[in-house]
């Protein structure tokens, strides 16, 4: 359970957010959508703990994010840009990873979904980008924590990756977690995603199911719903 | 009986002889013996005995040895002057002291009290004497022709103003003083109007003011000497033709301290000597025509400061090995010659291999200008910018003398 | 922070720069010691490099260590682990695998030479707990400039202007001031002035084991109470050490407020 309350965020004089309201309570994949520079990155290092919040209060499991920081245990986070020390392997990095979360997961599955089994022994420094987004998604996704945060999940990944992501995502929402994600794959959006968050001018403009976002924007198709979203807000 | 004068100079003639006969005799002096005192025994005794002292303590002062006389210890028996003035006072010819252990002179502000002086005496033999709770030791006093060796003087001076000197030479000639260990007292060995000495294989260390003090005394020669951790390290000042030989001067650390003062010196020699760890190695007023060479400059803040009016100086063949600064100057003008030494922070080159530098080492840097005009700028030696200093004023010299230089300096140091 | 620090330390020791300055410190040893055949003079110029060089060596690895891992910190930012301990640990890896590189390229022609067997030992300790005190200094400056800047050009800029006002332009002020202000007493400023810049720190052990004899030759009272005792160095090592401690409190304030 994600509870944000008049959360205000601003970069010098670049006021990101305005007083975001968000409960995220039940299960499902809720996908963050908003123009450039709306604070989608913003809202999710806040509730990561990254962002320090002007204002607002944030917590996580009902735990305050500003004095717990082990409440961080029950997220797994995908950062946008995968960049790792080069001179790790990667067998190093995600065994570095388990020992950093004193955790177990379950890497060897995600390793051989993604056949990541003959760059085991690469340096990430070597790695092509789509490979390193597996990497980022191996990391990710072998904890089993109650929240899972993608920051633009299919960065770079070739079809069949992308098909894993998806299967494994929707497995994720079945054992009942909250997943939030944020992309520019609208076809992605719309596959998965259960519930839609807009932000726009640093507020939550919009948040609800896809259907009725296309009945609100009087359209079937998703995309120009969004389109119409924001034309709408400029009208 | 008529005073025939034949008459008395047969007398004189036969109490001579009797004088003669007995020459060889042994007096000694002891608790339980015919003379209790040294006082005694030199009253009774005639030119030429020896008193022999027993071991054990004898309390005397202002003893008088006025006939020649030999005065030996046994087992180092205790000359205890009960701080009450002076102990011994030679003042005759031919006396020789030997073996005692004479302690507790008394301190005075108007007249200075020695263990053992010497008045006025020729051929004197001062040696194997101990001397402890002293304020001068061993004073010679226009006598000349005499010798003091193997002593001990082991002072406990506090300040300038209550304390003596270790072995003093006022007016005297032809002197040797030799393998003497000299601690704790103002001056170790001090030399006034005294020409002709010989100064050998001495050790003075931990005195208060100078290890050796050097006063208008000429024609003197002083080698093998080690002097250490003296408040202002040896001063030599308005003396000709010295030469110093062999002498190790090391650990002279205060504001106003150096290995060697050279002061008002003229065609002096100074070689083959150490210089090791000295605040200043040699510092030179007023010094002509003095030849140093074959020397070690080990370690010193500076290894030779130069101030006021020098001219014909010649430093050949030293070693400056790893000084703070090797060379202060004070003028811009040089007259001195500087040849053939090896120089520790030399960084030039030998392309023909011939042993010497084929560039010539600047030895003053323009820091120690700096340090010369503001102290407190020592604490930035060593550093970057100083150093970046030092190269552009060695590249175009501008505030050193542009002669001051060796052109021949050699790639490695002299063993 | 432990593991942090585990993980930076590996990861840096792997590097080729790590190699390269370890060669570059071997290679210095090795020459200094074989062409000059003297250990005490190879000592007394490795002190007059260390003093510069190493906090060189500090800022620019410090900054370009920030900016290179910043992607890899947002990784571990989002991982349950206390915010100051990913910034410590990574300082602690970065100074400590370079301060390695220093102790063992240096250690190692030392050590063929016959140190140990020398009297120049506790110099040579001196040099190297110098380029310890040095390296912890100026990587944990270099880590606050780059918290301080999220632009990597702007921070390598002020890296650079860091040390060069450290090693040069401090000094060179410091020298103008003391002659402006010559007739007044100067001894206490002095020593207050060299507190304040850790290279003149470093450098005042150095000048109190090599030229002990030069300063002694000063009439300050400050000045003979200071070098005269083993005071000096006592406030040496303990303004050294206040050296790290600050910066290092203030990179743990720092982080503890900075988004990312």
């Amino acid at each position: 359970m994600i509870q944000i309350e008049q959360l205000h965020k601003k970069f010098g004089k670049n006021k990101i957010l305005e007083g975001v309201n968000l409960t995220i309570g039940s299960q499902g994949v809720f996908a963050i959508l908003g123009p450039n520079g709306s604070g989608k990155t913003t809202l999710i290092k806040t509730i990561l703990g990254m962002v320090i919040p002007d204002k607002g209060i944030v917590t996580v499991n009902e735990n305050s994010i500003k004095t717990h920081w082990k409440y961080r245990d029950d997220i797994d986070y995908l950062p946008q840009i995968a960049n790792f020390p080069a001179n790790l392997k990667v067998r190093e990095l995600i065994a570095m990873i388990k020992d950093l979360r004193n955790r177990q997961g379950n890497d060897e599955r995600l390793i051989s979904l993604f056949k990541l089994q003959p760059f085991l022994s690469k340096k990430l420094g070597n790695l092509s980008g789509g490979t390193k987004q597996k990497v980022n998604l191996v990391l990710t996704l072998m904890f089993d924590s109650p929240i899972i945060i993608l920051d633009e999940p299919t960065t770079g990944l070739d079809p069949i990756a992308l098909l894993h992501l998806k299967q494994l995502i929707a497995e994720e929402k079945e054992k009942g977690k909250i997943i939030l994600i944020t992309s520019h794959i609208m076809g992605f959006v719309e596959e998965i995603a259960d519930e839609i968050v807009f932000l726009l001018e640093g507020k939550v403009y919009f948040k609800g199911t896809i259907d009725t976002l296309k009945t609100q924007m009087e359209t079937s198709n998703f995309e120009q719903a969004i389109a119409s979203l924001l034309t709408y807000e400029n009208a | 009986m008529r005073n025939n004068p034949l008459h008395i100079i047969f007398f004189v003639l036969y109490f001579l002889g009797t004088t003669l006969a007995t020459a060889q005799k042994e007096i000694k002096v002891c608790d339980t013996c015919t003379f209790t005192s040294l006082k005694q025994a030199i009253a009774s005794a005639v030119s030429g005995d020896t008193i022999l002292v027993k071991p054990g303590t004898y309390k005397e002062y202002n003893v008088v040895i006025d006939k020649p006389l030999t005065i030996k210890g046994e087992k180092f028996p205790v000359i205890d002057g009960e701080d009450k003035g002076e102990i011994i006072r030679i003042m005759a010819d031919n006396v020789t002291i030997d073996g005692l252990f004479v302690m507790n002179v008394g301190t005075s502000y108007t007249s200075d009290h020695a263990a053992i002086r010497v008045v006025r005496s020729e051929n004197f033999l001062i040696q194997n004497v101990v001397l402890e709770k002293l304020f001068f030791g061993i004073y010679i006093e226009k006598s000349n022709n005499g010798r003091v060796y193997h002593n001990k003087v082991i002072g406990d001076a506090q300040d300038e103003y209550n304390s003596g000197n270790g072995i003093q030479l006022w007016y005297s000639n032809h002197v040797v003083v030799e393998q003497n260990i000299v601690q704790k007292v103002r001056d170790g060995i001090y030399l006034e109007f005294s020409d002709n000495i010989l100064i050998k294989d001495n050790v003075s260390t931990n005195n208060l003011r100078y290890g050796l003090h050097f006063m208008f005394s000429n024609d003197d020669v002083y080698k093998n000497n080690t002097f250490e951790n003296n408040g202002a390290g040896v001063a030599v000042m308005f003396s000709k033709r010295i030469k110093m030989h062999q002498n190790t001067f090391k650990k002279n650390w205060g504001m106003a301290s150096f290995g060697v003062l050279l002061k008002e010196i003229n065609d002096a020699e100074i070689k083959e000597n150490v210089f090791e760890e000295n605040t200043v190695g040699i510092n030179i007023e007023g010094s002509n025509r003095i030849v140093y060479s074959g020397n070690n400059f080990i370690r010193n803040g500076y290894a030779i400061k130069v101030l006021g009016a020098c001219y014909e100086n010649t430093f050949e063949k030293n070693n400056f090995l790893y000084n703070s600064f090797d060379l202060s100057y004070n003028s811009k003008i040089n007259d001195n010659v500087f040849r053939n030494n090896y120089w520790s922070g030399y960084t030039g080159y030998d392309l023909n291999k011939d042993g010497v530098g084929d560039v010539p080492f600047r030895p003053v840097k323009l820091f120690s200008y700096v340090v010369n005009k503001t102290p407190e700028t020592i604490i930035l030696m060593r550093s970057l910018f100083i150093d970046l200093i030092d190269f552009s004023e060695k590249v175009s010299p501008v505030f050193t003398p542009d002669n001051l230089q060796d052109a021949t300096p050699k790639m490695t140091p002299f063993q | 922070m432990l593991k942090i620090l585990k993980y930076s330390f590996f990861d840096l020791i792997r590097s080729r720069w790590s190699y390269v300055y370890f060669l570059f410190y071997l290679g210095l040893g090795s020459v200094l010691l074989f062409l000059n055949n003297d250990l005490a003079k190879a000592i007394i110029t490795l002190m007059n490099v260390i003093t510069i060089l190493v906090p060189l060596i500090g800022t620019v690895f410090g900054v370009m260590y920030y900016y290179n891992s910043k992607e890899f910190t947002e990784l571990l930012l989002a991982q349950p682990i206390k915010r100051s301990s990913i910034f410590i640990g990574q300082y602690l890896g970065v100074s400590l695998s370079l301060a390695m590189s220093l102790i063992i390229g240096l250690g190692i022609p030392f050590a063929l030479y016959g140190l140990f067997q020398s009297n120049e030992i506790w110099d040579f300790g001196l040099l190297l707990i110098n380029g310890l005190f040095l390296t912890l200094i100026f990587t944990a400056l270099a880590f606050n400039i780059a918290l301080y800047n999220e632009n990597k050009i702007k921070g390598f800029s002020y890296a650079i202007l860091l040390w060069l006002f450290m090693a040069v332009i401090y000094d060179g002020l410091f020298l103008m001031t003391l002659i402006a202000f010559q007739s007044y007493p100067l001894d206490g400023f002095s020593l207050v002035a060299t507190m304040s810049n850790p290279i003149d720190l470093s450098r005042i052990l150095i000048l109190l084991k090599l030229d002990i004899s030069a300063l002694l030759g000063y009439t300050g009272a400050v000045f003979q109470k200071f070098f005269g005792t083993g005071l000096g160095l006592l406030v040496s090592i303990l303004a050294l050490s206040l050296w790290v401690v600050l910066p290092t409190l203030n990179m743990y304030r720092k982080s503890r407020k900075k988004d990312f």
